[in-house]
């Protein structure tokens, strides 16, 4: 039997038992995730993988630091339900790689902000916020309005794919024609619109 | 969806798993505390290490008050997966559920709220608006909802209306607000209205024309020419008067109100390229309840006209799930 001086001093056995200790939280929380239906199947019909220009919009999304002030997950809380809508679950977001639920809220949760504004509206906030809520922090994105320029799209896709996201190939080939024309302002407007149809409050 | 799982493997494997290693790392724990405390006890001798010349380490025992919280917290472990859920399927004796818990906090905001809402909701609009706590609901509710849009004091932005006044795109009677708060407004005008073959000059005489309507300063030979215009161009929808149609969402050109800006190059904007906005539909979101409070919070800003009122109508079906709409206004309640 191993005697704790033989560990002590022996930096292998060290590193092997280190790594094991570590691990078991791992073991017994993360990777039965994988495996359960909730958390790899789609909710329902609603949740789709994301069209190019969806796409696109979360990239930008992500290269901004959205994610920095908005979380996209909805807490079940009624604090929350009531401001958000429904609560977020797993089967949403089967698509996003990687998530962006977060934890920092310093703007609001952007989880369910799908169909909550009018384009317009988002268009103007994203340039500068206090055009329309004139007691706004967040910083204007005024450089969002000029061409969506993305030639790796299509890249992006077939590397989704090899995740699990279903694409067809001609949804890849015909990427970078579905992105032609767009502003930057408008991928994101997409992305943003698109946010958490799949699943209505029910009440 | 089924939510009431505490999980939903693709198979019994992974339930197993995740109880096997669990209760093997509880106990494991606990088995090596025992042989650690079996062990000989070499207290009061060192481990034979020397640092830096005089340091060395003891080789003594736990504390006791240390070991015995180690084993506290393996029993603790123990009761903590009896009790809720941690091993696989089993979902504890409590059959305590996040989802469980969300829904017990919405029942004790329903049998809280629930009451108060539904007074309001069988009063009608006019009333509603005059009672002081259903304008505190009110207000609560526009400020997490609306404001986003129609600024916190209701007074709109450039392209979203203002509340207080009393200049309706598409009317401002009780009826009207809830139909437009429910299911909210799509307005489109045309580029250059019904005459695309307008070339700039002429947009800017429509634009003139339009802009002596409410007694904006205008080029007089312009004004004349875009007079001319204005028939084909704009009547369409503006009406002959320029008056608008509420009904349609088509604005009334002669008052001073702007959704747009008056300055005249918003307006040649507006015309050469047209305009689109958009309400989105809160009904659903909301439910009737707060959509009821809401009407009467705008309607009661000022500008509201009179209108047939009437309580909400509020089926009986929903009205059981209209419960836990206390949202923010629900401090509005406590305060009372």
């Amino acid at each position: 039997m191993l005697t704790h001086e033989q560990i002590e001093k022996n930096v292998g056995w060290m590193i092997v038992l280190t790594v094991l200790l570590v691990s078991v939280a791992g073991l017994v929380e993360i990777v039965p995730l994988f495996f359960q239906t909730s958390t790899t199947k789609p909710l329902n019909e609603l949740v789709k993988p994301y069209d190019p220009v969806r796409l696109a919009g979360r990239d930008i999304y992500i290269r901004e630091g959205c994610y920095n002030c908005h979380s996209q997950m909805i807490r079940p809380f009624r604090a929350e339900t009531e401001r958000y809508g429904h609560y977020s679950v797993a089967g949403e977001f089967v698509y996003d790689h990687p998530f962006q639920w977060g934890s920092k809220r310093t703007g609001p949760d952007l989880a369910r902000v799908g169909g909550r504004y009018s384009d317009q509206w988002h268009k103007i906030h994203l340039l500068n916020p206090r055009d329309v809520v004139p007691e706004s922090n967040m910083p204007a994105y005024y450089w969002l309005d000029r061409p969506l320029k993305d030639p790796h799209i299509g890249a992006k896709m077939e590397a989704l794919r090899k995740v699990g996201v279903p694409y067809k190939d001609d949804e890849i080939a015909g990427a970078a024609k579905a992105i032609e024309g767009k502003t930057e302002l408008e991928a994101v407007v997409a992305y943003l619109q698109g946010l958490g149809l799949a699943l209505k409050q029910t009440r | 969806m089924d939510f009431k799982n505490t999980s939903d493997f693709v198979s019994g494997f992974w339930n197993m798993y995740v109880v096997v290693l669990a209760l093997a790392s509880i106990i494991g724990c606990g088995v090596f505390l025992l042989i650690q405390d079996r062990a000989k006890s070499n207290a009061g001798q060192t481990t034979g290490h020397v640092w830096d010349e005089t340091l060395e380490e003891y080789s003594n025992p736990l504390p006791n008050w240390w070991r015995w919280m180690f084993y506290i917290t393996v029993a603790f472990a123990l009761v903590y997966v009896t009790l809720y859920p941690g091993l696989g399927n089993f979902g504890g004796k409590f059959g305590w559920t996040m989802r469980g818990q969300y829904e017990d906090e919405m029942k004790q905001a329903d049998a809280k709220y629930g009451p108060l809402f539904d007074k309001y909701a069988k009063m009608d609009v006019a009333a509603v608006a005059a009672d002081p706590q259903a304008k505190e609901m009110g207000q609560r509710l526009f400020l997490t909802y609306c404001a986003q849009c129609h600024g916190s004091d209701a007074g709109g932005a450039t392209s979203f209306p203002s509340l207080k006044d009393n200049d309706w795109l598409w009317g401002g009677t009780p009826e009207k607000i809830k139909e437009t708060i429910t299911g909210g407004r799509t307005a489109v005008m045309t580029p250059k209205g019904t005459k695309p073959d307008m070339d700039g000059e002429q947009v800017k005489d429509v634009v003139h024309y339009v802009r002596s309507l409410s007694g904006l300063s205008a080029d007089s030979i312009r004004v004349q020419r875009g007079k001319d215009l204005y028939p084909q161009a704009c009547a369409a929808c503006h009406g002959p008067e320029a008056k608008g149609n509420p009904d349609a969402g088509y604005p009334n050109l002669t008052d001073k109100v702007w959704l747009y800006s008056s300055r005249e190059d918003s307006m040649i904007e507006t015309v050469t390229k047209g305009r689109q906005n958009q309400m989105p539909a809160f009904g659903e979101f909301l439910g009737p309840a707060k959509v009821h409070l809401l009407t009467a919070y705008v309607w009661g800003l000022g500008g509201g006209v009179k209108g047939e009122a009437k309580p909400a109508a509020v089926p009986a079906a929903e009205q059981a799930g209209m419960s836990g709409m206390g949202g923010m206004s629900g401090m509005t309640a406590d305060k009372k």
